[in-house]
């Protein structure tokens, strides 16, 4: 992983996080803003997933465990679309605020992703 | 005034819950699996609770869902003795676990170390809102048979 990018990955999910739960709060249903906030999450964790494919070929490998890397990578591109699909089934304010959630669970994850591959050792 | 019935499936709020539940259950299991195929040996004691806590989760995360009330409170409760029991060995006495280390982010860190520090304390602070939620869904159903 990269310093730089990880920082614009977590940045951008908390700040997603945090927008669609104070929107589900106020009462706004599931829209363009929130649902599009999501996909550049994961946008930005595709991006993420070609990263650490690439990057141990170009001298940046992991110092953890690639498996457990690949784990939480996998587990995390996952639920954006997991919660996508129920705001759109379900178009409620609580939606919504599970929108924010994921996209806190994201953060969440791809900061010890950060750890897994710069910190913690095999 | 009728009562309309409390539906047995959560709603609002309730899905709020079910979901956080699921993303608790999905990385608490990944991490599990993970954990005891690759370095088992390291703490299985901690490992096996982590395994059990996972299940636990999934359970949960099924009974809310489905509105098994008595399965929700029975998972929720074992659950928050688990984070209480767990977290507080976890800081005081880490060897009982076969734990060496205290960092709820290191290698040998499980769901319930240090209160789930690791997960932002939601280990801790997500059964206490399931009892909660339940035990509003009981009071409702309880005003609604009593009319």
């Amino acid at each position: 992983m990269i310093l730089g990018f990880t920082m614009v990955l977590v940045g951008t999910a908390v700040l997603v996080g945090m927008l669609c739960v104070v929107l589900g709060l106020a009462g706004r249903k599931p829209a363009d803003l929130t649902l599009l906030a999501l996909v550049v999450v994961e946008v930005l964790l595709l991006a993420q997933i070609v990263i650490a494919i690439v990057a141990p070929a170009v001298g940046n490998p992991p110092t953890g465990n690639p498996a457990e890397f690949w784990v939480y990578l996998v587990t995390a591109a996952i639920i954006p679309p997991l919660a996508v699909i129920w705001a759109l089934v379900e178009r409620t304010r609580w939606s919504t605020v599970v929108l924010g959630v994921a996209a806190l669970a994201v953060a969440v994850m791809s900061y010890r992703m950060y750890q897994i591959w710069t910190v913690q050792l095999a | 005034m009728s009562a309309t019935p409390v539906p047995r499936r959560s709603t609002g709020v309730g899905r709020v819950l079910v979901a956080v539940y699921a993303i608790l259950a999905i990385a608490a299991t990944g991490r599990s699996v993970f954990q005891i195929i690759d370095r088992f040996d390291e703490a299985p004691i901690a490992f096996s609770l982590s395994a059990v806590a996972a299940v636990v989760y999934i359970v949960a995360t099924i009974a809310l869902a489905l509105g098994w009330r008595r399965a929700a409170l029975l998972t929720i409760c074992f659950e928050l003795a688990g984070v209480l029991v767990v977290g507080t060995l976890s800081i005081v006495a880490p060897g009982l676990l076969g734990l060496d280390a205290i960092d709820p982010f290191g290698r040998e860190a499980t769901v319930w170390s240090a209160f789930g520090a690791g997960y932002l304390l939601v280990p801790l602070v997500l059964p206490v809102l399931g009892l909660l939620w339940l035990r509003r869904l009981q009071r409702a159903s309880t005003a609604g048979a009593g009319v």
